[in-house]
């Protein structure tokens, strides 16, 4: 066992330190919500795309450069580190991508993949419906066949930027007939088809960060059926399991967040106050936890780890999220109240145990699925 | 970089847990409280035998060529069976101190298992623990290394522990060298000692997950009820993310990094923590069974409780990592 960087690791390092030293915006962009933010956020991710950092593990071939898992966590570590503007294609490189490269085709890959990384197609999730939340295999939304694909009815809510995407991936009924959990097929459809209306919601952020979309005959051909038709399901678990593990909210994040808390300490913090300091301390030592759990499994032999441990991550990040930042607050007393980073951090990281499955969906996961616990009623 | 443990590493785990497992400890834990150690006494010989008294000591004086990488392994099997004697004393913390002192004399005996040390190191470790089956007792006071001479003794809460008040005998070093070998031996003892506390939580969650499937109420194994479950998943997640602490801070000992206290000390504070919330989801899981000695959980949820605060305390251990972070070694 080590934690060296080899060489190559070091000057991976270096190099994306110095890039983004020279280019992350001094003031961060507007929101993604607004023209000008979207517009912004777009430009930015063409920037890294050129740079050949927007997508660093990806395949050379679409826009990546093979980078090892390890490397990956690097580029974020950097990447947060420096205060990088928010991914406004976080849903399309963290989520769909990888269930691209799992499950899709190589044609939908030359397809999409290399639009994705420069940002050309922004993408939105499209799986929660009013009455489908925790309970995701209760979706009503429906795709009905049609001459060379589906026609989509339904609707879908609480999906993420789909006020500022271009296309989104969401699960539909195609089989009626079937168990809750079959029957149901992953579509990617256009936003700005005819017969889609996206409808902004406002959040705690006060941001436009998620919609409705109605959508009243879509067509989606059927190149855009993401694995098998009615296999719906495992391909959404699929992405899942990459929205609750480290690839949506990687360690860099939390890491960077955990040096600023510490700062704020130093900078305010009343020497007197060792519960507050603890507190400090503990989310400096959850947040290191994080960024050496990360590492583990970046260097472990594949097929280690079982599939359902995206779930102790997920906990893990989100519960963490929310003490670094409720932290602060408290360390702020009561300037707490006033627009900054950390109050925007705070709104933010409350979202975290809710959305890719509430935390108590996990905790049931790891204690039927990794425990072995009998399993029951909800 | 590489945080996992190679094949050889889980072999020398699965080593010792099988030995301890086919040593029928729950008797040797009651033995060794009422005051007959010798069948625990047998245990430890057969763990010198697999090389687990020989991780800290150099090959020159008896030792193996081990990393603290496998001082933690070992010591986390240890916890999880809960053995008695003193464990982070004897393996870890007295070898590191005598070695780098160059007091070599009594390491062979320690490294075959023919000895068993303790110490006492005030104030972190006022007292020594078990020093009545330990033929080595020794005593950090100040810039001197000396014989510790056992006087009064104190029962722990963990049945099968005792600690013991000592005066100073004669000297074995003493100088400017001994403040630096006693942080060093001080912080190995405390990472043995938190790999204890993570074995013993990890027990504490397997005797829980197999008493909810077992045991029925409302016509139901409780482990179907929610309230069990979530309790539960919390203990994993508690012992998933401390893990990895515990490897980092055996790497930086070893490395002699400039973090290397602050690495143990969030180690220790992860496991003390993630081991004590196991402690207690344990009992509610066991209800009134965990409650009586004779239920399976007694030594583990008392041995947690003597070990939380045996090296240090959380308290001091935060502190500690706090100055660090104020020197400026934030990553």
């Amino acid at each position: 066992m080590n934690l060296d960087l080899d060489e190559d690791a070091r000057a991976f390092q270096a190099e994306v330190r110095g890039w983004l030293a020279a280019n992350v915006p001094r003031a961060a962009p507007p929101p993604v919500d607004t023209a000008e933010g979207n517009a912004a956020h777009r430009a930015w991710e063409r920037k890294l795309a050129q740079a050949g950092l927007s997508v660093v593990a990806w395949p050379a071939e679409y826009g990546g450069r093979d980078a090892s898992a390890l490397h990956w966590l690097l580029f974020e570590e950097e990447y947060h580190a420096a205060g990088g503007p928010v991914r406004i294609n976080q849903n399309g490189l963290f989520l769909l991508a990888p269930t691209l490269f799992t499950h899709g085709t190589a044609e939908q890959r030359a397809r999409l993949l290399p639009r994705m990384a420069r940002a050309d197609d922004v993408w939105a999730q499209a799986w929660s419906e009013p009455g489908a939340g925790s309970d995701l295999a209760a979706i009503r939304s429906r795709a009905e066949r049609t001459d060379g694909g589906w026609l989509l009815h339904g609707q879908k809510t609480w999906s993420s930027r789909a006020c500022c995407a271009d296309r989104a991936f969401g699960l539909f009924r195609t089989d009626p007939a079937a168990g809750p959990h079959r029957g149901l097929t992953y579509l990617l459809f256009d936003l700005r088809a005819d017969g889609v209306t996206v409808r902004p919601i406002r959040q705690l952020t006060g941001d436009n960060g998620f919609a409705e979309i109605f959508l009243d005959g879509v067509f989606v051909p059927d190149d855009d059926v993401l694995g098998e038709v009615g296999g719906g399901w495992r391909v959404a678990m699929s992405t899942a399991g990459h929205e609750r593990g480290t690839s949506l909210r990687s360690p860099g994040r939390f890491s960077a967040a955990a040096t600023r808390l510490v700062e704020l300490w130093r900078e305010i913090g009343d020497p007197a106050d060792g519960a507050l300091r603890d507190r400090v301390v503990d989310g400096w030592i959850a947040a290191q936890a994080y960024r050496l759990h990360g590492f583990a499994a970046a260097s472990a032999p594949p097929g280690q780890s079982s599939p359902f441990a995206a779930s102790l991550t997920k906990v893990f990040w989100s519960e963490l999220d929310i003490a670094l930042h409720e932290t602060a607050l408290e360390l702020l007393g009561p300037r707490a109240e006033l627009p900054g980073d950390w109050l925007a951090g705070y709104l933010f990281s409350l979202a975290g145990p809710i959305y890719a499955g509430t935390n108590e969906i996990q905790r049931t996961v790891i204690a039927e699925r990794l425990l072995g616990l009998p399993r029951g009623a909800r | 970089m590489n945080l996992n443990l190679s094949p050889e590493q889980r072999q020398f785990a699965a080593a010792i847990g099988d030995l301890l497992g086919a040593s029928d400890l729950g008797a040797v834990i009651r033995d060794w409280a009422a005051g007959d150690h010798a069948e625990g006494l047998a245990v430890w010989r057969k763990l010198a035998d697999l090389g687990v008294t020989a991780l800290a000591i150099p090959p020159q004086w008896g030792g193996l060529p081990a990393h603290p990488v496998d001082l933690v392994i070992a010591c986390e099997e240890l916890g999880y069976h809960a053995l008695p004697g003193p464990v982070a004393e004897s393996i870890a913390a007295v070898p590191t101190l005598l070695s780098l002192l160059g007091v070599t004399e009594r390491l062979p005996d320690l490294a075959s298992g023919a000895v068993i040390a303790t110490l006492g190191a005030p104030p972190e470790l006022p007292y020594a623990a078990d020093a009545h089956v330990a033929g080595l007792v020794l005593l950090v006071d100040g810039d001197e290394l000396r014989c510790g001479v056992p006087e009064s003794e104190w029962p722990s809460v963990d049945e099968t522990r005792r600690v013991f008040a000592l005066r100073a005998g004669p000297v074995l070093a003493a100088g400017p060298a001994v403040a630096g070998a006693r942080a060093r031996a001080l912080d190995v003892g405390a990472l043995a000692c938190a790999a204890q506390l993570l074995g013993a939580g990890r027990a504490l969650l397997d005797k829980s997950v197999r008493h909810a499937g077992q045991r029925t109420q409302f016509g139901a194994p409780i482990g179907q009820f929610q309230a069990v479950k979530h309790r539960l998943a919390d203990v994993a997640i508690g012992l998933e993310f401390a893990r990895p602490l515990l490897y980092a801070a055996a790497i930086a000992l070893a490395d002699d990094a400039a973090t290397a206290g602050r690495d143990t000390s969030a180690a220790q504070v992860a496991c003390a923590d993630a081991a004590q919330r196991a402690a207690r989801a344990a009992l509610q899981v066991h209800g009134a069974i965990g409650y009586a000695v004779e239920g399976g959980v007694a030594p583990l949820l008392t041995k947690v409780r003597a070990l939380l605060p045996a090296w240090g305390t959380p308290s001091a251990h935060r502190a500690r990592i706090m100055a660090a972070l104020s020197d400026g070694a934030v990553s």
